[in-house]
């Protein structure tokens, strides 16, 4: 199998990495036209090594630093609406501060990547890992994907790039990797030769063609004053609606693209995560199941592995998709559990956390429901040990027990 | 896997330490991860850094709590309290320090046997070589001494990546001094 690789392994060259410098490296080779960061705190090492690149001349990128993150995702949307390929990243407050741009770029249809390094909102002030910050972009109609480590970064970002500009997705895409936890932690990481990862994304970006009713004839979606046409105009209750759904449409197709290119990626690298929308580990005879995003997923699994030497019958669903979510492949892998442990890093105040909404949701329509609990824990960077990680499988395995859940919420890991 | 905890005061390169040791690793064909205890730093305050090397891929992604392998960089951060805190039975403790061992051990507050102590006096030699007492590349030589983690040929290529001539090469001769001075007490 592993000859039939397009890039075998040797080919590939190892670096010792943390998972910031493995996304900037994924950039570098993603022919990039435009990247536009705020390059101070809340801002990763991301875009520092970038600009070291661009300042060495090893990229033609034009980097914008600008004045704050608002400004950093408005000159990506500029610079997409022309047509370019546009990158940013950014973290906790800062992605808050480009909130209402979010909705833009995704309503524009604009293939935008942007790597989110996962930290905990203020206040009070932190710096450490917590999704709290992507859980505060789910509505805002972009892709979001989760990694488990710095190869998945890698990966994953140049993964992004196929996916936004997919004609049948067209939407931007945020990569999304724990403060920390993979951003400051120095890991292997295997990279490609760049001219194969030239040749994956097909070049430079293509943007799409649209047919322009007045110009009577088939245009590239872009601001160009050869061929006029309006980005984002009025649209009122007569139309705006009507608009919306090409964006839910879209949405829908995205979990196949997904799919599509975790496949590709397999064949040209050897590297595959699950089918690239869930990545289980020993959920087919489990009892208790284990639901959780990011870096944290790794030690779910390793303990698990430890657990299951016991005779533990535990299993682990890592989702690395969490927009569009795929509720019916949950509610498929989840049949026959007896008892699901859904592991948020970030709560929504006065309810769950939001990753449970969605299992709860997906497990609706099951006619045999898993018991279902919540478990939040690592708010604000607090560590997930594999003591803790064991604690939480035996107590799923007793809820199982039981046959019925008496705490639907538990906060993992925190002092009284 | 081993798993190793570097204990230092913030400014004496226990990451940088951690990240070589990480690099000559990868040069060896295995599996890593090095991270800090994450905080704000503020120079002299005692912090952590933590190598994890594996044949394997490496799953977990948590701080250490079981340390095969214990290095302290700062001799004044050895005490009974947290040196050698979670370290595994049989495991190893290298420590910068030159001085009574009677003491040392008095210090660590364990029994002789416990735990496989090695000493090296990086301060000494880090202030002779680099004149500063910058003791990371020393106690990483005293690493190599102690275990068998990495190959000292692999320590020297990862040198010659992360430092610019001629910081590296006095490096180099640090490490192999300290190698060379590192006791097993």
């Amino acid at each position: 199998m592993l000859s039939k690789l397009k890039v075998p392994l040797e080919k590939q060259k190892v670096m010792p990495v943390n998972g910031d410098e493995a996304v900037a490296y994924a950039v570098k080779q993603c022919l990039v036209d435009v990247v536009a960061a705020y390059p101070i705190t809340p801002q990763t090492i991301i875009v520092e090594r970038f600009s070291e690149f661009v300042a060495n001349g090893e990229v033609k990128t034009q980097y914008v630093p600008v004045e704050s993150e608002h400004s950093a995702m408005s000159a990506c949307i500029g610079a997409a609406a022309a047509g370019a390929r546009a990158f940013t990243s950014t973290s906790s407050q800062g992605l808050a501060l480009m909130w209402e741009n979010l909705y833009i770029a995704s309503g524009f249809r604009l293939p935008i990547v942007m790597a989110v390094v996962n930290r905990a909102l203020s206040a009070p002030i932190n710096i450490h890992c917590d999704h709290s910050d992507a859980y505060g972009m789910r509505d805002s109609g972009w892709i979001q994907l989760f990694v488990e480590n710095s190869q998945e970064a890698y990966d994953t970002t140049i993964q992004a790039f196929k996916i936004a500009e997919n004609p049948e997705v067209q939407l931007p895409v945020a990569v999304n990797l724990d403060g920390f936890f993979l951003s400051h932690t120095l890991e292997n990481v295997y990279m490609l030769p760049e001219e194969e990862v030239h040749e994956f994304l097909g070049g430079y970006r293509k943007p799409v063609k649209t047919y322009i009713d007045y110009l009577n004839r088939e245009v590239e979606y872009k601001l160009d004053p050869a061929s006029p046409l309006s980005i984002g105009p009025l649209d009122l209750y007569d139309y705006y609606f009507e608009h919306k759904m090409p964006q839910v449409e879209a949405m829908k197709r995205a979990g196949d693209v997904v799919r599509g290119v975790n496949e590709e990626w397999y064949e040209l690298t050897g590297r595959s995560y699950g089918d690239g929308v869930i990545d289980s580990y020993a959920v087919e005879d489990a009892d208790a199941v284990i639901v959780v995003l990011g870096s944290s997923a790794g030690t779910m699994k390793y303990v698990a592995s430890v657990m299951r030497r016991k005779g533990f019958k535990v299993g682990v669903v890592r989702l690395r998709m969490f927009r569009p979510f795929p509720f019916n492949e949950v509610k498929d892998l989840l049949k026959g559990v007896k008892a699901v442990g859904v592991m948020d890093r970030g709560l929504s105040f006065g309810s769950y956390g939001p990753l449970y909404l969605e299992i709860n949701t997906a497990l609706y329509y099951s006619r045999e429901r898993p018991l279902l609990v919540n478990y939040i824990y690592g708010l604000g960077g607090r560590d997930l040990s594999p003591a803790m990680a064991e604690e939480v499988f035996i107590d799923l395995i007793n809820t199982a027990k039981l046959g019925e859940v008496k705490e639907y919420l538990k906060f993992i890991g925190v002092r009284s | 896997m081993i798993e190793v905890r570097w204990y230092a005061r913030a400014g004496q390169g226990a990451w940088t330490a951690s990240n070589l040791l990480a690099m000559a690793a990868v040069i060896d064909g295995k599996y890593v991860q090095s991270f800090p205890a994450f905080g704000p730093e503020r120079s002299g305050a005692p912090m952590f850094a933590f190598t994890r090397v594996s044949s394997e891929p490496i799953l977990v992604h948590s701080m250490i709590y079981e340390p095969g392998v214990v290095v302290v960089l700062d001799h004044t951060l050895i005490s009974s309290r947290d040196t050698a805190a979670g370290l595994k039975n049989g495991g190893v403790l290298v420590l910068n320090y030159s001085g009574s061992i009677e003491k040392l051990y008095e210090m660590l507050g364990v029994s002789r046997g416990l735990y496989k102590v090695y000493v090296a006096p990086a301060t000494e030699l880090a202030m002779e070589l680099l004149k500063r007492p910058i003791t990371s590349t020393a106690m990483l030589g005293a690493l190599v001494k102690a275990t068998n983690i990495v190959s000292m040929d692999a320590v020297v290529k990862a040198l010659k990546e992360r430092f610019p001539s001629p910081l590296a090469e006095r490096n180099i001769e640090l490490v192999k001094r300290a190698f060379e001075k590192t006791v097993e007490v």
